[in-house]
């Protein structure tokens, strides 16, 4: 085939018609320009809850008291008191491949240094906490196993409740007043944020559990266990055996349900990216629409200009041209228009979807697949809506397209 | 294949159908063009003359009969072996002339280069354009696009472009039908001069003073020839030329 010179040809004849052709190309840039900023702002909301479910931690495993129900009234996940210290105890004991166990109690209660005070959340967990949702301290320490043995009254408090006590203040060794109990502030953490479901992580004053059990909430009963398991291979395994462990010491007979629940971290962060995913898709097959659009613009203009310029395809054939040659030189036209297209399109939504995130605080994320695929399928559509007027042209008489007025 | 004829038409009929009728435009034309001559195909509209030039030209098939071009039959060739000879052995010139619009005289003139089977450089197929624009006048007007260019000029360029592949027959179809008369005279000097290098020109006219510069004219009517002569008193239009330019000076 004589494809050079032919693709020569192509390339003037799209110049010959500037604003046609770019027009034309228009179609496709918008669409491709579509689909990268959208698939870019889905992927990017995805990436920012894979985020926020990272932060719960590496390969943890929740377990939640079950609910009761006490005089008609069902108190919801946790309030059945059914999780022990004990429990918690025997997974840190008998469970193969933990590396780390916190009782969980939680409770509100107001919170006062000096003439300030704070409604605020009050966690108490064990020492290994801190590891177990990755959460380093920025300044101060954290409490120790030795607190948590005895008791005592320190505590480590979140970015946003130093804030709204301590202002600017440094608040490692001062004294807050939790329910008029003086508790010694060792450490503050560092920000993580919000949560997935929009909840301030920061508005916290975590505690040794037993303080908490002993000198805040009252009881012996926890909220929850969060335990976190060496290897990812391992947390399937690790939690059937949680589940057989609590079971048996429970005294649950085989065919009742538990009254725990089991949650372990892949379960929760499917639940949360699956609307991501979903948006993603969504968006994608909706700009995908406006390319398939764009790819029928092309068809368009691709007939208009095969009937406009019968007679030079009369002329072309007359001098020489297979019909295969004509095909070819058309279908070049519709490539180029929409791979050009593509591109410039590709530039325009990396360039909306960076806009986006620095001027509306969109997070968003261009993956080099989306780009290539964008690509390909633009290229995809030329071949696909050019190949029909280009098949026309092909089969052009020579004759009359030269009589063609 | 004998005697030096580079076309030889044999019997050749073609028969148009529409719908259930059958027209018949060429019936039983027997020809032979050997090479050198200078041939005008005259009659009026609707006589086969213009059905003849595409089966010459080979744009078309005949219905029967056989075409020898140049030694071989191309009476029964598939569409892209009849556009390989048209590429290499035929130059085609038109009524309206049937340049590209928007495209500069050179690139018009190298169109056929563009589907020959050699391979040319770039500035070869520039060269062999400008080369063969200089022969028909146009030197300096390599870059005038059509539309800067006079009907006389612009049906040049369209010799030039049938004359750049060195075809074996020149076909003119009408191709003074939209020039004034003077202008006509300037292409049919253009076409006795190529024709005198050994170029055979065949021409469709329907004009007898244009027939006149032809060495042998043949009219058809209703599909058949009438008659076929040789022009006794031939014009010579790069004399009649002189002679304008010598009253106007």
């Amino acid at each position: 085939m004589r494809v050079a010179p032919t693709f020569t040809v192509a390339l003037r004849a799209l110049r010959r018609n500037k604003l046609r052709s770019v027009l034309t190309a228009l179609g496709i840039i918008i669409g491709v320009g579509a689909v990268i900023a959208m698939v870019g702002i889905g992927n990017g909301a995805k990436a920012q809850v894979e985020a926020q479910i990272a932060s719960l931690g590496q390969n943890v495993i929740l377990i939640f008291s079950g609910s009761t129900t006490s005089s008609g009234i069902r108190t919801g996940w946790g309030g059945a008191g059914t999780l022990k210290i004990e429990d918690a105890e025997a997974i840190r004991r008998e469970v193969p491949g933990v590396i780390g166990v916190s009782e969980e109690v939680v409770s509100t209660t107001q919170v006062a240094a000096g003439n300030q005070n704070w409604f605020t959340r009050i966690y108490g967990e064990s020492a290994d906490y801190f590891d177990i949702r990755q959460w380093p301290l920025a300044e101060g320490a954290p409490f120790t196993s030795q607190d948590v043995r005895s008791a005592n009254k320190v505590c480590v408090i979140g970015r946003t409740t130093a804030t709204q006590i301590y202002g600017n203040e440094n608040p490692i060794g001062q004294i807050l007043r939790i329910k008029e109990v003086p508790f010694t502030i060792t450490g503050v953490l560092t920000p993580k944020g919000l949560s997935t479901q929009g909840v301030d992580q920061d508005d916290i004053v975590i505690m040794p559990y037993t303080s908490a059990m002993k000198r805040v909430i009252g009881g012996t009963n926890l909220r929850n266990i969060n335990v976190q398991i060496a290897d990812p291979q391992q947390l399937e395994a690790a939690q059937q055996q949680i589940v057989a462990l609590l079971r048996q010491r429970h005294n649950i007979r085989p065919g009742r349900d538990d009254d725990f629940t089991v949650r372990n971290q892949q379960e929760i962060a499917q639940a949360a990216t699956a609307t991501s995913r979903v948006m993603t898709l969504l968006l994608g097959a909706i700009a995908g629409v406006s390319l398939l659009v764009g790819g029928i613009g092309i068809m368009n203009i691709m007939l208009v200009s095969v009937t406009e310029r019968t007679r030079e395809i009369g002329v072309r054939m007359a001098v020489g041209a297979r019909g295969n040659d004509i095909l070819t030189q058309f279908l070049i036209e519709a490539v180029t228009l929409s791979s050009v297209g593509g591109v410039i399109g590709i530039v325009c939504g990396v360039g909306a979807s960076k806009l986006l995130s620095v001027y509306a605080n969109w997070p968003t994320l261009i993956s080099l697949s989306s780009v290539a695929i964008a690509f390909l399928f633009s290229a995809a559509v030329g071949i696909f809506f050019g190949f029909y007027p280009a098949r026309k042209a092909a089969a052009l008489d020579p004759i009359e397209a030269l009589r063609y007025e | 294949m004998n005697n030096g004829a580079i076309v030889s038409l044999i019997d050749v009929h073609k028969t148009y159908r529409t719908g259930e009728m059958e027209v018949p435009a060429v019936r039983g034309v027997s020809i032979e063009i050997k090479c050198g001559e200078f041939v005008a195909l005259m009659g009026a509209s609707g006589s086969g003359k213009s059905t003849l030039m595409n089966i010459l030209g080979c744009l078309d098939r005949p219905t029967t009969g056989h075409y020898i071009l140049d030694g071989a039959d191309v009476s029964h060739l598939d569409r892209d072996q009849l556009a390989d000879i048209r590429n290499r052995k035929i130059g085609f010139v038109f009524q309206n002339f049937n340049l590209l619009p928007r495209t500069s005289a050179r690139e018009n003139v190298e169109l056929p280069l563009i589907y020959s089977a050699q391979r040319l450089t770039h500035s070869e197929l520039r060269e062999r354009a400008d080369r063969v624009l200089a022969c028909v006048g146009l030197a300096g007007r390599e870059d005038h696009h059509p539309s800067q260019l006079s009907g006389g000029q612009q049906q040049r360029v369209a010799i030039a472009r049938a004359l750049i592949n060195e075809p074996e027959v020149l076909l003119a179809d009408e191709p003074t039908g939209n020039l004034d008369s003077r202008t006509s005279v300037e292409i049919m000097a253009i076409f006795q001069q190529l024709n005198e290098r050994g170029i055979t020109v065949v021409m469709v006219t329907h004009e007898p003073d244009i027939a006149a510069y032809a060495k042998r004219n043949v009219m058809m009517r209703d599909g058949v020839i009438l008659d076929d002569h040789v022009v006794s008193q031939r014009l010579e239009a790069a004399s009649q030329l002189e002679r304008q330019r010598a009253a106007t000076v």
